[in-house]
């Protein structure tokens, strides 16, 4: 199963994870994992996601996704694991 | 499982300190398009090209959508234009016909740069070499994404003077050539010695004869990243300076690997290798001089400079071969002068000279690298500066390379403009003592002892 990782960075606000899940929802993206910390000042939220149950392909969720994020106000990130796998794991 | 911790490192390697995939490079053969018809042989370099190269900025920008990483440059590489024209090219305009070609399928498929207008004479030229080199200034002025780049030594087969000397009016004819444009065509030439086959960085990146039909190779960069990681490491020893230092280089080095590997499965091209330079661009806080400064140095250029490239270049190294399973180009710190803002402010400060910066290429990967000159500096001066940084790269058994800006109608204390990755230089002054009689001696320098080695 390949995963996705979803981060939401910005301003701490109400409601935030609701719409993000809500939207993960309706497209049937399955929430694996989600953390989340204070960076800085900045709200910090990874989730890991499992991909396979979706008709959306790669590009419509990140696009969709980082304009949902313009309208709360937060910087939607969506990249695959493998980046993060290849730099801090040997 | 990653970790939070983890996921922002990287993200913020990227947002920050300007992380990013320098280039995914297609090295291409263009043996098979050999033809004694100047016509044919155009049509069958435009075809190969537009063929095998088609999908590379797609797949280059899909890739970096979906891992988050910027590539910045995606190019090509192709065999050494001497050898492929050498058929069918009676003349400069010839060869500068050729170099159109390259331009025009490079501009089709939407790439940055092409490599590989490349003469191999560290011994000695062909007729179809001396041509190719004699169309340079044509070639580079007539074009856009065409880049240049000549061997001129090697510590197997010594430095071959001639060579040397004709490059040193060459550099000067492209700079007149370009006059309109800040002699911007002698920024896509350079000169070597002992030049790698596989290089993915311009302007020295052509397709080497021992390499495979196609092939993938990708460089790394990332100053910016080290310099930060070095800021949490103030004041502690050598040891923990260069630890740091490794594990830095070890995490840039995944990601091109990564990159390298996806780029290789979706395009259907092997992959060659991974260039772990660490290559600076005018953006503030992408700079090797500004990782001098963090070790320790008040700008580059002070004493101890040389000591402090050394050890990044080779800790670089140490992390990055681990990192990756083919590693090869240059790999190492680049020192470019107009691309890297520490090193203008240095140089604007009087504190690096180009006397320093020809000591420091004797440690670091590359060489005398994007030096704005006076544009009245005499060819023997360029072909003697030339000598010297061949012979530096002869006797070390390493790359060197000059690619020097003799910026016409332009002397000491002026600045010069090249725009986007390529920066601004201010003119350094150049030794105004003769090496004429050196110069045009003729013949070439023997290959030093150490390389009998059979």
């Amino acid at each position: 199963m390949k995963k996705t990782i979803i981060t939401v960075v910005g301003k701490d606000t109400v409601g935030i994870i609701a719409r993000v899940c809500t939207y993960l929802a309706d497209s049937g993206i399955n929430i694996l994992d989600i953390s989340q910390t204070i960076v800085s000042g900045f709200f910090n939220m990874m989730m890991i996601v499992d991909m396979s149950g979706t008709d959306k392909d790669f590009n419509t969720v990140a696009d969709e996704l980082e304009k949902l994020g313009g309208d709360i106000g937060v910087v939607i990130k969506c990249q695959k694991e493998e980046i993060f796998d290849s730099m801090h794991r040997i | 499982m990653i970790n939070i911790h983890e996921v922002v490192e990287t993200n913020e390697m990227i947002e920050k300190e300007n992380l990013d995939v320098r280039t995914i490079t297609l090295g291409i053969s263009l043996l098979d398009c050999i033809d004694s018809d100047l016509n044919k042989l155009c049509d069958n370099i435009y075809n190969k090209i537009y063929e095998t190269a088609k999908d590379l900025v797609k797949t280059g920008d899909q890739i970096s959508r979906e891992f988050g990483i910027p590539i910045v440059n995606k190019r090509i590489s192709v065999t050494p234009i001497a050898l492929v024209g050498g058929a069918a090219c009676k003349s400069a305009e010839d060869f500068a016909r050729i170099a159109k070609t390259l331009d025009k399928v490079a501009k089709a498929v939407g790439v940055n740069f092409i490599g590989g207008y490349s003469a191999l004479v560290s011994k000695g030229m062909t007729p179809a070499d001396r041509l190719l080199i004699e169309s340079i200034p044509e070639a580079l002025s007539s074009t856009d994404v065409v880049c240049s780049s000549i061997n001129v030594g090697s510590t197997k087969t010594g430095i071959n003077m001639d060579a040397v000397r004709l490059m040193g009016t060459i550099v000067k004819k492209t700079a007149e050539a370009t006059k309109d444009a800040d002699s911007l065509g002698c920024a896509k030439l350079v000169i070597f010695c002992n030049a790698p086959d596989d290089n993915p960085f311009m302007a020295g990146a052509f397709h080497g004869v021992t390499e495979a039909d196609k092939i993938i190779n990708v460089g790394v960069s990332g100053p910016g990243v080290v310099k930060t990681a070095l800021e949490k490491v103030r004041g502690e020893n050598f040891e923990v300076l260069c630890e740091t230092i490794k594990k830095t280089a070890f995490k840039i080095t995944r990601v091109g690997q990564l990159v390298a590997q996806e780029a290789s499965k979706r395009l259907g091209v092997p992959f060659g290798i991974i260039d772990l330079s660490l290559a600076p661009t005018p953006a503030i806080g992408d700079s090797v001089a500004d990782i001098l400064c963090e070790i320790g140095l008040e700008s580059a250029g002070a004493p101890g400079t040389t000591a402090a490239l050394a050890l990044l270049n080779d800790q670089v190294k140490k992390g990055g071969v681990m990192a990756s399973s083919y590693v090869g180009g240059l790999s190492g710190a680049f020192i470019p002068v107009s691309e890297d803002q520490g090193m203008i402010n240095a140089v604007e400060a009087g504190a690096l000279t180009l006397e320093k910066l020809e000591a420091m290429t004797c440690v670091c990967s590359v060489g005398l690298d994007m030096i704005a000159i006076p544009g009245d500096t005499p060819d023997t001066t360029i072909a003697g500066i030339i000598a010297d940084e061949m012979a530096i790269g002869m006797i070390n058994q390493k790359t060197t390379a000059v690619r020097l800006i003799p910026v016409i109608g332009k002397g000491v204390g002026e600045t010069v403009e090249f725009g986007g990755l390529l920066g601004y230089a201010p003119i350094m002054p150049v030794n105004s003592f003769s090496c004429d009689a050196f110069v045009n001696r003729g013949g070439r320098i023997p290959a030093p002892v150490h390389s009998f080695k059979n």
